[in-house]
């Protein structure tokens, strides 16, 4: 079986993964069209990176089909991972080596021919930033540095689809914009991109198109502004108190407000309209500790489906 | 794509990586032998008879040199087998990144491998001239040493290669090196023929692949090759050499591939 054109990229159908007794993947169902930016969100332990080894093609699948480039992991491994960047959430750099070794080298593993692979390097390093570091050694760069070496390291082949598996988890704000900024203008390029999160954050401003994984299983699809309409309202209100709460919630918010999520430490209020919800509450003469009005978020999506934070 | 092409291609991350390093692991695998050479052979040398090997009466150091070169590279090839592969699957992770290309998991352990070999190629040229320029070696068929000594290590290196993929921490290495590679190095006929052994430890003694590299080792340095028993230790470490290879694709499997 090979490509067609209009075929999905990759696809998926009833994938499970098992390990042993655990079900970490539990049938899913998805396709991933050319030039989409592609998310799986969740929390840890959803069956987010057990998804992408199987899409790597570095970690067989139990049950159900998978197909990536039409082909099948299982005996097409070679050829597909051939095709793929891969960026995974623990970093495999050789600390030993420079950040220009590290991109030949690993070139080198593609059966790439070492003329090309010198300026390519140099090509790649210029896109991450990294030109200055070339011939220091990796193992004193910093995490986002590290991080965007595995980036340029991943590209060295050309892939038509980069999987990238928590692509920031770890690093600080600022190293994170950074990433994100090169992964916007690769998406920008028409490369298409897989990448795993739990930062809803990252998910809305990287993905066109993303699949809420929890359990194992797919929970939600769409865009990030399609699920948000979807599953939560326009705004949300976040109350918080540092003595006791009223218990009686749906009283004081009776007509302005679609839904009440209590958690530990706030309860959230699901409205169309924050700064009315929250002017009737006063109205009522109800004064909790703080009153903060946003906009509805993925996180508040996933937590209307699953009744859990995405980061516990 | 033949798996040998593609088995070339983490050689070149070995080499790169040992470029850095190489200056260290020159001194311990170099000139720690032809020190042991220089104490034992030479300088123990001197205060012993001759040893009678086959019949023929030889020196002390045209005794002892050959078999060092089996020993070193025994203990070259468990080094290189231990740490540096647990360390790839574990620590520093390079297997995980080769798996993200086209290589497969055979290819990762074949390519390993061709690096140890070529690293105990390599020392053991280096330590067979230094004992052609001592005078250690009669004969011509001394060069035939080099290969043998190669797979001297392999016997190791892959059995040792298919334990590290297995355990979870590298305090198994530090025994093998203890109870397994030392007592092999100072009883399997490398500094005195095993025949001087009490029976139940030269049967023993012999059982191990070390003495059967000692003793081709040595029958080829000396020049007095018996053709049958020259097999027999030859297909001894090929024996090692494949049923390591075996148990080292089975545990790589079971590690890299869930």
């Amino acid at each position: 079986m090979g490509e067609q054109n209009g075929q999905p990229l990759i696809q998926a159908r009833g994938l499970v993964k098992r390990f042993g007794e655990l079900v970490a993947v539990d049938a899913i169902d998805f396709d991933l069209q050319r030039g989409e930016a592609f998310g799986f969100l969740g929390p840890n332990g959803a069956g987010k990176t057990s998804t992408m080894r199987m899409i790597g093609c570095v970690s067989p699948v139990t049950d159900g089909t998978l197909r990536v480039f039409g082909l099948d992991p299982a005996r097409d491994g070679v050829k597909i991972r051939g095709r793929l960047g891969v960026v995974p959430q623990a970093d495999t750099l050789d600390m030993e080596l420079t950040v220009r070794e590290n991109i030949v080298i690993y070139g080198r593993y593609f059966g790439l021919p070492r003329r090309q692979l010198g300026p390519r390097a140099d090509e790649l390093l210029e896109f991450v930033q990294l030109t200055e570091r070339a011939n220091d050694r990796v193992e004193p760069l910093s995490g986002g540095m590290k991080r965007r070496l595995t980036i340029a390291r991943s590209l060295v082949n050309d892939p038509d689809v980069m999987l990238l598996d928590e692509p920031t988890t770890g690093l600080d704000p600022q190293a994170r914009h950074v990433v994100w900024d090169r992964l916007y203008r690769l998406k920008q390029s028409g490369v298409t991109l897989v990448l795993t999160t739990h930062y809803m954050d990252e998910a809305e401003q990287l993905c066109d198109r993303l699949v809420v994984m929890d359990k194992g299983k797919i929970v939600a699809e769409g865009s990030p502004r399609d699920l948000i309409d979807r599953y939560s309202t326009r705004e949300v209100v976040e109350l918080r108190f540092d003595g006791t709460r009223p218990d009686d919630l749906g009283y004081w918010t009776a007509g302005h407000v679609t839904r009440v999520e209590s958690l530990p430490d706030r309860v959230l209020l699901y409205t169309d309209d924050g700064d009315a919800a929250a002017h009737a509450l006063h109205e009522r003469g109800l004064v909790p500790d703080s009153v903060l009005v946003r906009r509805s978020t993925l996180e508040d999506v996933f937590l209307h489906l699953t009744g859990r934070s995405l980061i516990d | 794509m033949s798996s040998v092409a593609l088995a070339l291609r983490p050689l070149e991350f070995f080499f790169a990586q040992y470029r850095r390093v190489w200056r260290g692991t020159a001194v311990t695998s170099v000139v720690t032998p032809v020190v042991y050479l220089l104490a034992l052979g030479w300088g123990l040398g001197q205060f012993l008879k001759d040893v009678t090997v086959d019949g023929e009466t030889v020196d002390y150091l045209t005794f002892v040199a050959p078999g060092l070169l089996a020993a070193t590279a025994m203990q070259l090839a468990t080094f290189e087998s231990s740490w540096p592969v647990l360390s790839a699957i574990k620590w520093d992770r390079q297997y995980h990144a080769m798996l993200a290309s086209p290589l497969r998991v055979g290819d990762i352990l074949l390519g390993h491998q061709t690096f140890v070999a070529a690293r105990i190629f390599m020392t053991s040229t280096v330590y067979l001239v230094v004992i052609t320029a001592f005078g250690a070696v009669d004969s011509p068929l001394g060069i035939l040493a080099i290969p043998v000594a190669v797979l001297v290590g392999l016997a190791f290196s892959l059995p040792i290669a298919a334990w590290a993929a297995h355990t979870e921490n590298e305090v198994s290495f530090v025994a093998i090196f203890r109870f397994v590679i030392l007592p092999m190095f100072l009883f399997s006929g490398t500094f005195f023929p095993i025949s001087t052994l009490p029976r139940p430890l030269e049967v023993i003694a012999y059982a191990t692949p070390l003495w059967h590299g000692v003793n081709l080792c040595r029958q080829l340095t000396l020049g007095d090759v018996d053709v049958w028993s020259a097999l027999l230790n030859t297909g001894y470490l090929i024996a090692f050499i494949a049923v390591g290879l075996a148990l080292a694709r089975f545990t790589y499997r079971r590690r890299l591939v869930v």
